[in-house]
């Protein structure tokens, strides 16, 4: 990343992409599917963060809570009251599994928004990863709590006969791209946020004093994207509770 | 699969996400980190936290039934309170009436003893002066009959006592 700072001082080379670039941690070797990456390490940070908030805040148990366990009991009431509404009571099950994706999205997109750092969700084939999980947890789900009830949510009950085949075809479908929607909307948000930063600090490499202005436009930005990264990761999980709700809720369609 | 570094270098031109060479390793590394963040919040986090909440809400439960008891009891002892307050009054007032009552006894007879002290005194002075009103009587009609016998001698003629004293006593009835 510094050199790349440094080249764009000297020719205006901006190269929005390249933070997305996977790299191995040691050397130059190639990537294997257990070369410890920047991926690696930041998902790393990621849990160690997640143990940092969720465990260690609230190792005192109290029942007046510090700011650190508040803060926990917030995630945990937020994500716990979520799955309820949204997936119904029996969705609480998933709870746990819901947490999860939150934590990781949540706490991957804001540690991208760290200068020099690596954004798990900006890659395709972690949201695609995560999208695919929910879809599968999804569709086993659905089969084995109903059986082949599960299908008829394709098929509208409450449409005129005539529309049902049409109507089933386009639910079939919304179904399957329901992965590659999941997934997109997550890393292309997060992936835009950070070419934007990259190209305007580029500039501000470039402009000499002038560079204030682009570094006053980073620092709105940023402030944007942290709202683009808890709004991202509210989103992913509230979809999948939506999903989940198909699964093990009422056929409501 | 695997790329060296010009590959990696090429493929950051366009998107680097789509260089499907480091997927395996991604979704291997995700699929660790997704492992063990479940475990850390299934196993500790999550049923800690559900503890304490858990927790505060019997604690909070159980203070707000124990400050209505306490409620409660509050207001029974003012109950009591209000009774023995009550009761202590009617106690007073009955024992205000009964002093009353002894006192008024007493000053009834105090004053029926005066009052018979009061008109025995005041007959025996009646008659005190009744007594000293005759002796008055008395003592004028002598001094009377003997300034009659005196003014009658002076005058140079005599005349008999019993004269006299009829004379007078006719004058003195008058």
């Amino acid at each position: 990343m510094a050199t790349n700072g440094e080249e764009a001082a000297g020719g205006l080379k901006i190269e929005p992409m390249e933070q997305f670039t996977v790299k191995p941690l040691f050397g130059d070797g190639p990537i294997e599917w257990y070369t410890p990456t920047n991926v690696t390490l930041w998902m790393a940070i990621a849990v160690l963060a997640l143990v940092g908030l969720l465990v260690l805040s609230t190792r005192r148990r109290a029942i007046v809570p510090s700011r650190g366990q508040s803060v926990a009991e917030l995630f945990y009431g937020f994500i716990h009251k979520m799955v309820e509404d949204v997936a119904g009571h029996e969705g609480l099950k998933f709870f746990p599994y819901v947490m999860t994706l939150f934590m990781f999205i949540f706490l991957s997109n804001i540690l991208g928004l760290i200068p020099f750092s690596f954004t798990n969700t900006t890659q395709i084939a972690v949201t695609a990863t995560l999208a695919l999980l929910v879809f599968f947890t999804v569709t086993i789900v659905g089969f084995i709590r109903k059986g082949p009830g599960f299908l008829a949510m394709f098929w509208v009950s409450s449409a005129p006969l005539a529309l049902r085949p049409i109507l089933a075809m386009i639910e079939i479908i919304s179904y399957f791209v329901r992965p590659l929607s999941h997934s997109v909307r997550l890393s292309g948000n997060m992936m835009a946020g950070h070419a934007v930063i990259k190209v305007f600090a580029g500039f501000a490499g470039a402009m000499g004093v002038a560079s204030v202005v682009p570094i006053a436009a980073i620092v709105a930005i940023h402030g944007l994207e942290v709202l683009v990264a808890s709004v991202q990761a509210y989103v992913f999980t509230i979809l999948t509770c939506v999903y989940l709700r198909d699964a093990v809720g009422d056929a409501h369609h | 699969m695997a790329i060296d570094a010009t590959g990696e270098a090429e493929a950051a031109e366009g998107m680097p996400q789509l260089d499907f060479s480091t997927w395996p390793n991604q979704i291997f590394w995700l699929l660790v980190t997704l492992v063990v963040i479940y475990f850390v919040l299934s196993r500790i986090a999550l049923p800690r936290i559900a503890a304490v909440l858990a927790d505060r809400k019997s604690t909070i439960t159980n203070d707000l039934a124990a400050a209505e008891e306490l409620k409660l009891r509050a207001v029974e002892a003012e109950k009591a309170y209000n009774d023995a307050l009550a009761s202590a009054r009617t106690e007073a007032a009955k024992i205000v009436a009964a002093a009353k009552a002894e006192i008024q006894k007493d000053l009834d007879a105090a004053s029926a003893k005066a009052d018979a002290e009061i008109s025995a005194k005041a007959a025996e002075s009646e008659k005190t002066i009744a007594a000293i009103r005759d002796g008055a009587a008395a003592a004028v009609a002598e001094v009377a009959r003997d300034t009659a016998a005196e003014l009658v001698a002076a005058l140079g003629s005599t005349v008999d006592a019993k004269t006299v004293t009829a004379a007078v006593s006719a004058r003195l009835k008058g």
